[in-house]
Order: C-alpha cells, then sequence, then structure tokens
C-alpha cells in the first residue's frame, strides 16, 4: 500500500544571519502492507509529521521515491490524493460550522454530488456516533467530539490509506480508548491506517507494525512483540543512591549473568539480563557483599521504550 | 468545469458563512455612512463645487474604491485563522482546485464589497447624486477588479506570512501611501506637480480617476479605459500569483 525509499526532506532555517540546513527526514524507507494499522514511533521533532506531510502530498520531498496506494507521488499526487485521507495534527473543522456542513463540504471537494455526499455525511455522523451533535456548529463539541468529525472528514471518501497525525494527542484517557476502537474500526472495513504516535502503549496495543523514527532515520521495524524479543531477557531495575552508584556498576560490571549495564541518571542501574528471575538474587549477593545498601529492585520484561532506548541510547519519556 | 464547479462549492461556503455572522454589513458600511455624512458636507466648499451633488460626485467614487481597496486588503486575516484552524491543509490534501481554494474565497469578497457599495450608492442618491445606470455599472467593474484583487493579494501575503501580528502592520504600510497617493479624499488636481509625479505610478490613483470620470458620466473619457485596463491586469496578476501561494509545493 505504501512503499517509500529514500525520502528525504531538509527545512533551511535561519538564526540571526546564519542560514541552517535542518535534515528533518534523512532517507526513510517504509513497506505499508494492505489492511494493517502501521504505527510511526518517535519522539516529538523526530521527523514524524514531516514524513506523512510527504506522504499525504502536502510537502514536496527533496529526493526519493514513493508509491502510495498504486499512485507515484512524485510524478502523480494528484491521483495519490484521490486514493488518501489525511488527518492533521492540529484539528481541521471551523468553529463556526457544523460537523453536517463540515462533511459535506469535504465530500464534495473530492467531486462528489451533493446528494451523495450528503448521504456519505449522514452515515458517517451515524457511524461516529456523531448524528445527535450533527446540526451544532464545531466551536460546542467536546475535543473527542472534534476529533471524531476530523477522523470522519479524512474518510469520508472512502480512501484507500488514511493518515493520522496524532490522533490521540490531548484527548483524556476514556476518549482515547474510544478512538483506538474507531481506529480498529477503519481497519475492520479494509481501510489502510498510518498514524503517528509519540505513545509507547498506544504503538504497543494499537498497532500491527511499527516504525521507530528517531532524528530523521528510521532506526527499527517490525511487530511491536518482535521488536521487543529482539531484546534478549529482561531488565532488572537497581534503585541505588547516587552515591552509591558508580561502586555498584563496578562490582556488577562482567559479572557473567550481566548482558549490558548502563547508569541511570538520577542513581541506580539498568542490567539487561536473560532471565530476570534467577539474575535478581546474584545481584542482591554481590551488592550486599560488597556492602552497597539499595533501594529498590525491580523486574521489568522489555517495553518498546527499551527498544527505542537501546536503538537510540535514550528513552523515549525523556526526550 | 471541474474549475468552475470547484469555485463555486467554495464561494458558497465562505457567503455561507459570512450570512451566518451579519455584523459585517453594519460594519462594513458603518465607516463609508460615517464619511458620507460627516466628511462630505465640508467638501462642497472645499472643493469649490457649485452643488453638493457634484461634491459628492466627485467623492463618492473616491470613497467606493477607499472601499475596495481595505475591504479586500484585510481578509487575509480571515485566511490566516482558517490556516490555524487546519481547514486550508485539510483543503489541499483534496483534488480541488488550487485556484479555486482562492478564487472563491475572492469572489465572496467582490460580492459583499458589491453590496456595500449598492448601499452607499443608494444613500448617495437621498444627497442628490444622479448616475447613469450604465456609467454606474461599469463603475462597479472597476470596483470589482480592485477588490479582486487586493483581496487575492491580501490571501498571498497571508499565506506567506501565515500570522496576524505579521499581516497587519504589512497591509497598513502598504495601504497607506496608496491611499494617500490616489486622490482618493480630494482629487489630486490640487497637488504640487512633484506628487502628482509619484501619483501617475500609483495604479489605484488611474482607478480613482477612471472611476470619477465614470460617475461625471464621461464614459469618452481616456480616463475610464486606462483605469480598467490597469486594473484587470494588475488584478489577473495578484490572482495569478496568490493561486500559486495556495500551490506551493503541493503540486
Amino acid at each position: 500500500m505504501i512503499e517509500t525509499r529514500g525520502l528525504r526532506k531538509s527545512f533551511r532555517s535561519r538564526a540571526g544571519r546564519e542560514t541552517k540546513t535542518v535534515d528533518a527526514v534523512r532517507g526513510v524507507d517504509l513497506d505499508v502492507a494492505k489492511g494493517e494499522i502501521f504505527g510511526f514511533l518517535g519522539p516529538n521533532g523526530a521527523g514524524k509529521t514531516t514524513t506523512l506531510r510527504m506522504l499525504a502530498t502536502l510537502i514536496e520531498p527533496d529526493g526519493g521515491e514513493a508509491t502510495i496506494a498504486g499512485a507515484d507521488l512524485r510524478k502523480d499526487p494528484a491521483e495519490v490524493r484521490r486514493r488518501i485521507g489525511y488527518v492533521p495534527q492540529g484539528g481541521s473543522t471551523w468553529d463556526e460550522s457544523t460537523a453536517r456542513e463540515e462533511l459535506v463540504l469535504h465530500a464534495r471537494m473530492y467531486g462528489i454530488s451533493k446528494a451523495d455526499a450528503q448521504r456519505r455525511a449522514a452515515r458517517a455522523l451515524d457511524a461516529f456516533q456523531l448524528t445527535e451533535y450533527a446540526d451544532r456548529k464545531c466551536k460546542t463539541y467536546s475535543g473527542g467530539q472534534r476529533r471524531r468529525v476530523e477522523i470522519a472528514l479524512g474518510i469520508i471518501h472512502e480512501p484507500k490509506i488514511v493518515f493520522l497525525d496524532e490522533p490521540t494527542t490531548g484527548l483524556d484517557p476514556q476518549s482515547r480508548a474510544h478512538m483506538w476502537d474507531e481506529i480498529r474500526r477503519l481497519r475492520a472495513d479494509g481501510m489502510t491506517v498510518f498514524i503517528t504516535t509519540h505513545y509507547l502503549d498506544e504503538a504497543d496495543a494499537l498497532c500491527d507494525r511499527i516504525a521507530i523514527m528517531d532524528n530523521g532515520e528510521v532506526v527499527a521495524e517490525g511487530t511491536p512483540t518482535a521488536l521487543k524479543r529482539e531484546i534478549s531477557g529482561d531488565v532488572v531495575l537497581v534503585g541505588l543512591d547516587l552515591a552509591a552508584t558508580p561502586q555498584a556498576a563496578q562490582t556488577l560490571d562482567g559479572e557473567p549473568y550481566v548482558n549490558k549495564l548502563e547508569t541511570v541518571d538520577e542513581g541506580g542501574l539498568r542490567l539487561y539480563v536473560d532471565e530476570g528471575a534467577t539474575a535478581i538474587p546474584q545481584v542482591l549477593r554481590r551488592l550486599d557483599h560488597a556492602g552497597l545498601e539499595l533501594r529498590s529492585i525491580e523486574l521489568h520484561r522489555p517495553s518498546l521504550d527499551d527498544v527505542f532506548l537501546t536503538k537510540t541510547g535514550r528513552s523515549l519519556r525523556e526526550s | 468545469m471541474k474549475f468552475a464547479r470547484d469555485t463555486w462549492l467554495i464561494f458558497q461556503r465562505q457567503t455561507q458563512l459570512l450570512l451566518r455572522n451579519p455584523v459585517w454589513v453594519f460594519v462594513g458600511v458603518f465607516q463609508p455612512v460615517m464619511y458620507l455624512l460627516l466628511f462630505a458636507p465640508l467638501l462642497k466648499p472645499a472643493l469649490n463645487a457649485p452643488t453638493q451633488a457634484a461634491a459628492y460626485k466627485i467623492f463618492v467614487p473616491g470613497l467606493l474604491v477607499l472601499l475596495a481597496i481595505f475591504g479586500g486588503l484585510f481578509q487575509g486575516f480571515g485566511l490566516i485563522a482558517e490556516l490555524r484552524a487546519g481547514v486550508i491543509e485539510r483543503s489541499r490534501v483534496t483534488p480541488i482546485s488550487r485556484l479555486a481554494l482562492l478564487l472563491g474565497r475572492s469572489l465572496r469578497d467582490v460580492v459583499s464589497l458589491m453590496v456595500q457599495a449598492v448601499i452607499i450608492t443608494l444613500l448617495a442618491l437621498l444627497f442628490d447624486l444622479r448616475v447613469f445606470i450604465g456609467d454606474l455599472l461599469l463603475a462597479y467593474l472597476m470596483l470589482a477588479l480592485i477588490a479582486l484583487m487586493t483581496s487575492a493579494v491580501s490571501y498571498g501575503v497571508a499565506l506567506k506570512v501565515k500570522s496576524e501580528d505579521a499581516l497587519a502592520p504589512l497591509m497598513n504600510t502598504v495601504a497607506q501611501p496608496v491611499l494617500l497617493l490616489s486622490g482618493i479624499l480630494l482629487p489630486l488636481t490640487f497637488a504640487p506637480g512633484w506628487l502628482q509625479g509619484i501619483a501617475n505610478w500609483n495604479p489605484f490613483s488611474w482607478a480613482v480617476d477612471g472611476t470619477r470620470a465614470l460617475f461625471a458620466g464621461d464614459l469618452g473619457s481616456d480616463k475610464v479605459w486606462q483605469g480598467l485596463s490597469i486594473t484587470a491586469v494588475l488584478a489577473a496578476l495578484g490572482v495569478y500569483w496568490a493561486a500559486r501561494q495556495f500551490a506551493r509545493s503541493v503540486r
């Protein structure tokens, strides 16, 4: 459905008299299959939105190739537009219009006749449980309602692919869960869904496959399970005072069961081990033997954050 | 065909939103009416006009051109609000014609200006202004072309600067010399030679002269076709440039 090779984009920014070139996207290769929810995970500024906007024909790539729903992005952007839907991050509804007006107008922008547009709008309002508010102005909607209108706008012309830029940012937990259901429903209808997110749990729970993006590059790609499995074993978090951390690191480094050791900035260690259950007693024994007092010990199975951490050396939560 | 349909679609939508908020009619007419009531009476003695009606023949066309210039130049603010709401981006991912996105909006502005112009003309009739209907319609064409140009340019600039804070001073800076150098409030026949020399380079000065000639019933005057041609060319250029801004970075 989506195939990109070496997609690039740089922006020039001016700070005082100097012009700087920022490479926002530095060669992205993606393969998204039909009917999957594909997640683009990464911190703010990683280049997710820029990539998405390129794929949605809003900005022209500097280089690379992309085929979207069978149309060539570089050669025939007009055809790409017909086949995709796009839901921008910051909203797309006008305060003074009603949901129904917005839906009818948007359908008609795709060349759909007035009568057909009205039918589609009614159906979409129904599917997104918006009928009750359909003829109220958008400014009276809650955040969740408004986001649903926006998603409905993105799919009113029944595209093959819909791009959702951070669809749940700013929603309360309940609306968020609701939105996840809506997105799964799109997949059930046979649509390919491409979302960006900086929420780990969202990528994990919602997406069939994800690509992790950092600094303009895709650093990992696969199903969430496979990516987590790539990080072999478990992680043991050892809570220590800042002062005791270096000595503890020295003590545990080189122990046969520790695959990798990292110090945590605010004190403590992160140990990558094959088997958490057998490693913990040994860690306790070694630290006790060295006369080091530990505050806590915690075992956790790898999360997507750990995947991000191993690939980039930073935690997604920190960045 | 598709282009006409797309333009009509945007025009309809923008008009509908405008009608929902009818305050604009009041606001748009209030200021010119104030000029008509509170400023125009000074003109008869100042212009040495034989009658009040003669003074109006000079003043009303200028006032209408003023309205067209300012009405157009400040339309960009609405577009910036739309940009911020994501409405423009949403439109740009659809296959709708980029020129229609601009023209639908600009034509709405032209129509709303026409409504204001008609109201002002009718009021001026109460003050004994008399114009031939054919001349008046040509004058309205001139006004429409001016409004088309200024609103298109305003939209184009709005897309470039993307912020009200930049648009407001920019438009004021452009509008002020244009206003002063076009002889809108007082004809430039009183101006010293050097000032007239500069004004000759101001296309709006030609537009004002042409409109005045039409109001004076002087259809044969060179000023009429000169004014119309200049504004038509500028309107075409303005629309072309602004439509490119709508299509920019999106082929």
